[in-house]
């Protein structure tokens, strides 16, 4: 690679996020189901070429054994290791949930502080493909309400790229979730020192008549809708959080108090989700001011339904937010 | 039998877990400490031999019932009761308390209060020490229980099949809280899982301390030379039930007499006379544990809590927000 493409993929992003982690500390170790390139990489490709480049000791294919995959990221952890397991789909966390919960996050507490888990989960999910109830959840508001976990989704790349690099350096344990229908889709790419830190909200889009609160492929679907309202003279402000916790309340609330109005935007189920306690900060800060309650986009309360006519009408949607967003401006 | 040297530490470990366990129940029993509390009584003989064949710096997973693991793998009495009472002077600053010791200074990594949740988590120890050549291997104990959950078979599997630097300690004491193993465990024997994950397994009579300690020296000699894991069944017994205030009703009398007439204490230390180690010898050591456990337990009453606010540091590598 003599010439640096202008655009790159978000699955090659993550791999090469993994590369310079690699390569900038040997205590980065990689495991997964199918990881290693005599196994084919990786499902989707994410990790194809890193043990030829740095060799099955560091780049582990695993047993299919979730529990044992995490808890040996746990373990190596707690010894000062850096290690990355892929659990190939976000459904198959549940069958980890013990060492993740119980054990990645509780450790440095329960030890007084002598011990930490700097580990990073990688996980992909998404619905939108036809897979079904489990294979395509989106799980991430079980794992925010877990103190001592981190929780980072990327909307694009160049920032899966930097943000993923600083969830393998973090000191915590950090899980990153990656969306399969995004995969393979392009964006700008990154220069090779680009790290996102942790914690730092963006605000890709400015605007002034309401905040769109949003983060992995969310994003991309409010950016549609904004684009089209501009045509009709509404202003939306977009606030990609990137980590989804412990999230970038300063910006939230910088955004929500200069527009007055908010929509929170997630894939996931609406119910319990994500946008009830952004929500929630929000109106805890900013009541008063605000033009409107503030408004949540999130899919129907249901499995991710199989066949695409009712996996369509299950999902959040543009129309959803869009609709919202009109009902809140009045 | 072990050599002379071997069974006088084995029998040092031994006694003072033995005291210090009679100690717990006692100040529990007379109100002045408050916690659950997971008795060891009787299965001191299998900690003590397999700590005494590791060093400080090999690594430690044990769970809730683990007060016989971890002083013998070496914690200071003092630090650990700290940590039992609560107290900022603990050993995880009061933060984990019995269920959750933590104490890397004696390799003591992860105890945890989740049946067979340390056998991934051991490997991973184990994982790290290959890595890194250290020549360091990792004790992993648990209850015969634990071969009923899934992690026991992950864990197993993943350990032999990357030959890791593994001992899975075993510690049958022929229940799983209430219920007796024959009711709940398919195999006749913890042994026949590991044999059946293709890993070396050994069962033996846990509470003989040389045949413990002969056992637990082969398998830390057969990981640190690169050979892989171990799965010893160390068969022992349980006097004082799952955990205090359990009249272990449900063991059957004839089998606890039985039991307690095997108390591998008093054989052991029958033992050191036959070799012609003196009763004063013996009463010195017995007196030295004694006098640890009382300043141990003392300095726990008298030390103070941790301040409240304490619960926002170590959540995350930065302190929480108030």
């Amino acid at each position: 690679m003599s010439e640096k493409p202008a655009e790159i993929m978000f699955a090659q992003a993550c791999n090469m996020a993994m590369a310079k982690a690699m390569a900038d500390d040997p205590k980065v170790i990689l495991m997964g189901e199918d990881i290693a390139d005599e196994q084919g990489g990786g499902v989707f490709k994410v990790t194809a070429g890193l043990s030829a480049q740095f060799g099955t000791d560091r780049v582990r294919s695993t047993p299919i054994s979730e529990q044992a995959i995490v808890g040996a990221a746990v373990g190596s952890a707690l010894v000062g290791y850096k290690p990355v397991a892929e659990i190939m789909l976000m459904n198959f966390i549940t069958v980890a949930m013990d060492q993740i919960v119980n054990h990645a996050a509780k450790l440095r507490f329960m030890s007084g502080g002598q011990t930490s888990v700097p580990l990073t989960i990688r996980t992909t999910t998404g619905a939108g493909t036809g897979l079904g109830g489990q294979h395509s959840d989106m799980l991430e508001a079980w794992l925010a309400h877990v103190p001592g976990l981190k929780v980072v989704a990327a909307s694009n790349p160049a920032d899966a790229y930097g943000l993923l690099y600083s969830s393998i350096m973090d000191p915590n344990p950090v899980i990153f979730i990656e969306n399969t229908p995004t995969y393979f889709t392009k964006g700008p790419a990154p220069a090779p020192d680009h790290v996102v830190p942790l914690g730092k909200a963006s605000v890709p889009r400015e605007g002034t008549d309401i905040s769109l609160i949003t983060y992995g492929r969310g994003v991309g679907a409010s950016h549609a809708v904004a684009e089209k309202l501009a045509g009709e003279g509404i202003s939306c402000e977009i606030v990609d959080l990137r980590t989804i916790a412990p999230f970038d309340e300063e910006t939230v609330l910088k955004s929500v108090a200069k527009t007055k109005a908010a929509v929170v935007v997630h894939e996931a189920v609406k119910n319990f989700g994500t946008g009830a306690e952004i929500s929630s900060r929000i109106h805890e800060e900013l009541f008063s001011e605000l033009k409107a309650p503030v408004g949540r986009v999130g899919s129907g309360y249901a499995p991710v339904p199989f066949s695409p006519a009712i996996e369509k009408a299950w999902m959040f949607s543009e129309d959803d937010i869009e609709r919202e967003i009109r009902k809140i401006l009045g | 039998m072990a050599d002379k040297d071997v069974l006088i530490d084995i029998f040092t470990r031994a006694d003072l877990i033995m005291q210090s366990d009679i100690k717990f129940r006692k100040m529990i029993g007379a109100g002045q400490l408050q916690i659950v509390y997971y008795p060891v009584r009787g299965q001191e003989v299998v900690s003590a031999a397999m700590m005494a064949a590791v060093n400080q710096e090999d690594y430690l997973v044990t769970i809730y019932r683990g007060l016989h693991d971890q002083l013998a793998k070496g914690i200071p009495s003092k630090d650990l009761w700290a940590e039992f009472a609560g107290k900022m002077a603990g050993t995880c600053k009061g933060k984990g308390g019995p269920m959750h010791i933590t104490h890397p200074e004696t390799g003591v990594m992860v105890t945890t209060g989740i049946v067979g949740s340390g056998i991934p988590i051991a490997n991973g120890l184990g994982l790290a020490s290959q890595l890194e050549k250290d020549d360091k291997v990792t004790v992993c104990c648990f209850g015969d229980g634990a071969s009923n959950i899934g992690a026991f078979h992950e864990g197993l599997n993943m350990a032999q099949v990357w030959k890791l630097p593994v001992i899975f300690l075993c510690q049958n004491n022929l229940y799983s809280e209430h219920t007796p193993m024959a009711f709940a465990t398919s195999s006749e024997t913890i042994k026949q899982r590991g044999d059946g994950l293709g890993m070396r397994s050994v069962r033996v009579n846990g509470n003989d301390a040389s045949e413990m300690y002969a056992a637990a020296k082969e398998a830390v000699e057969y990981a640190r030379a690169g050979n892989g894991p171990t799965l010893i069944e160390a068969m022992t017994f349980r006097f004082h039930g799952h955990l205090l205030g359990d009249t272990s009703h449900y063991i059957p009398e004839e089998e606890m007499e039985q039991a307690l007439k095997d108390d591998p204490m008093p054989i052991l230390r029958q033992q050191l006379l036959d070799m012609q180690i003196s009763e004063t010898d013996i009463a010195a050591i017995e007196a030295k544990n004694a006098a640890t456990i009382e300043e141990a337990a003392q300095f726990a009453l008298d030390a103070p809590y941790p301040p409240g606010d304490e619960y926002r540091i170590d959540v995350l590598d930065v302190e929480i927000a108030a």
